[in-house]
């Protein structure tokens, strides 16, 4: 295996222990949102970002059963 | 492995449970290691997730992987999302894990460590983890249905509306009583108070990153913001060491109650993304980290429990809170062992996101058995403090004075020892002017913790450094649930409000949002300020209030358990959930009647507003009372906390009645058991 083919294995897995990480923190998930927007509706236009991670957040901090004591 | 093998194996882990508790409830010697109590849990744990869940997975609900999940069916990108089962475990362990099983068990701490860990381990494989696993597999078979709803669709209207108006009464005090151990954790300690407000400034500083600077980038983000929280620790010593600054942040109880007030009220009307949801990415991160640091201290260090088995403050006579041993220990140790509110997680946000049936059972009963080993954790680090230096930090100034030679003192009368010296250098070596009377559970488990940190990572050097990490991260925890607790109450007042004014349920309307946050927030403050001027020390009324209440939530959701089994055809296995509802029934009605009605002024509230009331009739004052003013104040909130207790038990009659009504109409044939399931589906095969 050489060098590059080292860092891009790495930077894979690290990418995908991002997304775990991300995941379980409650991070939205903006790039499956887009993904699914694009494949089931793809007659709508699909949220910024930015307007995805507001609307995810404050939907997250409107009704109890997200966190406990 | 053959099958002999596999039953060997369980066979042996099955001995070594019976074994530990054996050694933990039969060793009468000096003090027993914590190993044994590791031993009986994590055995335990794995013969009740082995078995008993397996039972209740395979001939309760006979999940079936097959069957398509709300996730798969409803998958819209956003709240439904098929997620990989070990990601789900994680999002739901870190939702369901808080301050309560560290505080609760540390202050059950005071019966000895046996009624703790009976109580823990018990009752998380019975009943907590039972609750869990019932109510996700029950909305997930329901469309990830909130269990209010099913409260009303499965047991009726009544049952509905009372586990409504019960959820926000449980908001309340939850949120006056976390208050309350965050502000007896930095009353008077500068370098606490320091480190705790930066990081609020620290938290907005990563809203503002992940808006504008780097959009989106949490981890970066969250990176910085853990750099920026040890700063954080470092800067608070700082500030303690400087005169000026050390004397402008020693606050007293009252002034840091006002300032939390106004802090949760802030984040209430503020946008998520400036405050709560940077927040809330951090205190996820350092949650989990502290729970295995904790787990890994605890593995290295096997501390000695120097507490006994069992104190003589069964008997109710105990300084850190009154009553005894049945039922405030069941009472005190909620979270850990059954936590009604994890109801509210497993059918909020859990449900939608499964990605089979069958995870139900690792990501509802294994979280709980997890968060139930955390409680086990903060027992054994309170419980490996010698017991004078506990009963110091945790007794209030009514009970041992207010120097270290009155505390030695009564610590003495109690037949313990506490050297007066030694407890002021203590003191000196975290860092804070004094350990007496620090009550809440918090100064004591940060202490513990301190102490196994300390000696299994570093050296006693680093003791006040460990000790302020650990006070830093339990009022993290605790302030991040303050603040969304205190948005999620804004928006459950406001949609009850609507009803009866129809512009005050307007999410969007500022003045509605404004009034309603201030509202909420009144209401928990008015009990987190009558807990600090409390002279018993506010924790003694407002935890086991708590406790009746978190159980009280327990009850309804093993009433919708119930009646889901018994509207399933299921009712020969309706003790599953019986037993831990009958239980809980039994303890939070006769917790409640001991806090109501019970003679003793320490206990009961109607005979302490006695008391008062006839020292002031004598032209008296109580001790710690300044003014008659304060007295009669006093007099009131004993009556609104009665009160507030008969609350909640009329609601575990009325919920209790509706349901049994519900279950004997079905049981008698008088009305069709009908389920409320969504219709099976089979999972979609990929490429079809």
């Amino acid at each position: 295996m050489t060098t590059t083919q080292v860092i891009r294995l790495t930077r894979n897995r690290l990418d995908r222990i991002a997304t775990v990480v991300r995941r379980i923190i409650g991070v939205p998930d903006y790039d499956r949102y887009v993904a699914h927007a694009r494949r089931c509706h793809p007659d709508q236009p699909v949220l910024s970002r930015d307007e995805f991670t507001r609307q995810r957040m404050v939907e997250r901090y409107s009704k109890p059963g997200a966190r406990c004591c | 492995m053959s099958k002999l093998t596999r039953f060997g194996i369980w066979v042996v882990i099955a001995v070594l449970a019976a074994a530990a508790f054996a050694k933990i409830a039969l060793d009468h010697g000096e003090s027993i290691n914590a190993a044994w109590l590791l031993t009986a849990a994590v055995c335990s744990y794995a013969i009740a997730y082995r078995f008993y869940s397996k039972m209740i997975a395979a001939k309760v609900f006979a999940l079936d992987a097959s069957r398509a999940t709300p996730a798969v069916r409803l998958d819209d990108g956003r709240d439904f999302v098929p997620t990989n089962k070990w990601i789900v475990f994680g999002h739901h362990f870190a939702a369901i894990a808080g301050p309560g099983p560290l505080v609760g068990p540390t202050l059950a701490a005071q019966f000895g460590y046996l009624p703790g860990i009976i109580w823990i381990v018990v009752g998380v494989a019975l009943g907590g983890a039972v609750q869990d696993f019932v109510i996700l597999a029950s909305s997930v078979r329901r469309n990830g249905k909130s269990l209010g709803q099913m409260a009303r669709e499965e047991v009726g209207p009544v049952a509905g509306i009372t586990a409504l108006v019960a959820v926000l009464g449980i908001m309340i005090v939850l949120l006056a009583v976390l208050a309350l151990v965050v502000v007896n954790a930095l009353k008077s300690s500068p370098w606490g108070t320091v480190t705790i407000a930066l990081t609020i400034p620290i938290a907005m500083l990563l809203g503002i990153y992940l808006r504008w600077i780097r959009p989106g980038r949490v981890l970066e983000a969250s990176a910085i913001g853990i750099a920026l929280l040890i700063f954080a620790l470092y800067a608070g010593q700082w500030a303690a060491a400087q005169p000026t600054l050390a004397a402008a942040f020693t606050l007293s109880g009252t002034t840091l109650a006002i300032t939390i007030m106004i802090y949760a009220f802030a984040a209430s009307v503020l946008p998520v993304w400036l405050l709560l949801a940077p927040r809330d990415y951090l205190s996820a991160f350092v949650k989990i980290a502290v729970v295995l640091a904790l787990a890994a201290g605890i593995l290295i260090a096997l501390p000695p429990l120097h507490m006994p088995a069992l104190t003589q403050f069964t008997d109710g006579s105990g300084p850190v809170f009154a009553g005894k041993v049945f039922p405030f220990a069941f009472i005190t140790i909620a979270c850990g062992a059954i936590s009604g509110f994890h109801a509210l997680v497993s059918s909020g946000t859990t449900p939608k996101m499964l990605e089979r049936e069958t995870d139900a059972r690792m990501i509802g009963y294994g979280s709980m058995l997890m968060e139930s080993f955390v409680a086990v954790m903060a027992l054994i680090a309170a419980c490996a403090l010698t017991p004078g230096v506990y009963f110091a930090i945790n007794a209030p100034a009514s009970a041992i004075g207010t120097t270290a030679a009155s505390a030695a003192q009564a610590v003495r009368q109690w037949g313990f020892t506490l050297d007066p010296t030694q407890m002021q250098q203590l003191a000196q070596e975290v860092g804070e002017k004094t350990l007496l009377s620090r009550t809440g559970g918090a100064p004591s488990l940060a202490l513990g913790m301190a102490q196994l940190f300390s000696s299994a990572f570093s050296g006693s050097a680093a003791l006040a450094i460990w000790y302020h990490f650990a006070i830093m991260f339990e009022a993290l925890f605790i302030l991040t649930t303050l603040d969304a607790g205190t948005r999620v109450g804004r928006f459950m007042l406001q949609d009850l409000g609507r009803h009866v004014w129809e512009p005050f349920g307007r999410v969007s309307w500022y003045p509605a949002v404004v009034l309603s946050s201030a509202l909420i927030v009144a209401m928990w403050g008015h009990f987190l300020y009558q807990g600090v001027i409390d002279p018993l020390g506010g924790i003694n009324s407002l935890w086991p209030l708590f406790g009746i209440s978190n159980q009280l939530l327990a009850a309804v959701a093993l009433c919708v358990g119930t009646t889901v089994f018994i509207k399933m055809g299921k009712a020969r296995y309706a003790y599953v959930t019986l037993l831990p509802l009958a239980w809980l029934t039994i303890v939070t009605m006769s917790a409640g009647w001991e806090k109501m009605f019970s003679p003793e002024a320490k206990l009961g509230f109607i005979a302490h507003a006695h008391v008062v009331e006839g020292q002031l009739a004598a032209g008296a004052l109580p001790a710690a009372i300044k003014s008659v003013a304060d007295a009669r104040r006093l007099i009131f909130n004993d009556y609104l906390d009665a009160a507030v207790t008969a609350f909640f038990m009329v609601s575990v009659v009325v919920i209790l009645a509706d349901s049994i009504r519900e279950w004997t109409s079905v049981l008698r044939g008088r009305k069709p058991a009908v389920s409320t399931e969504a219709p099976f589906e089979v999972v979609p095969v990929p490429g079809d």
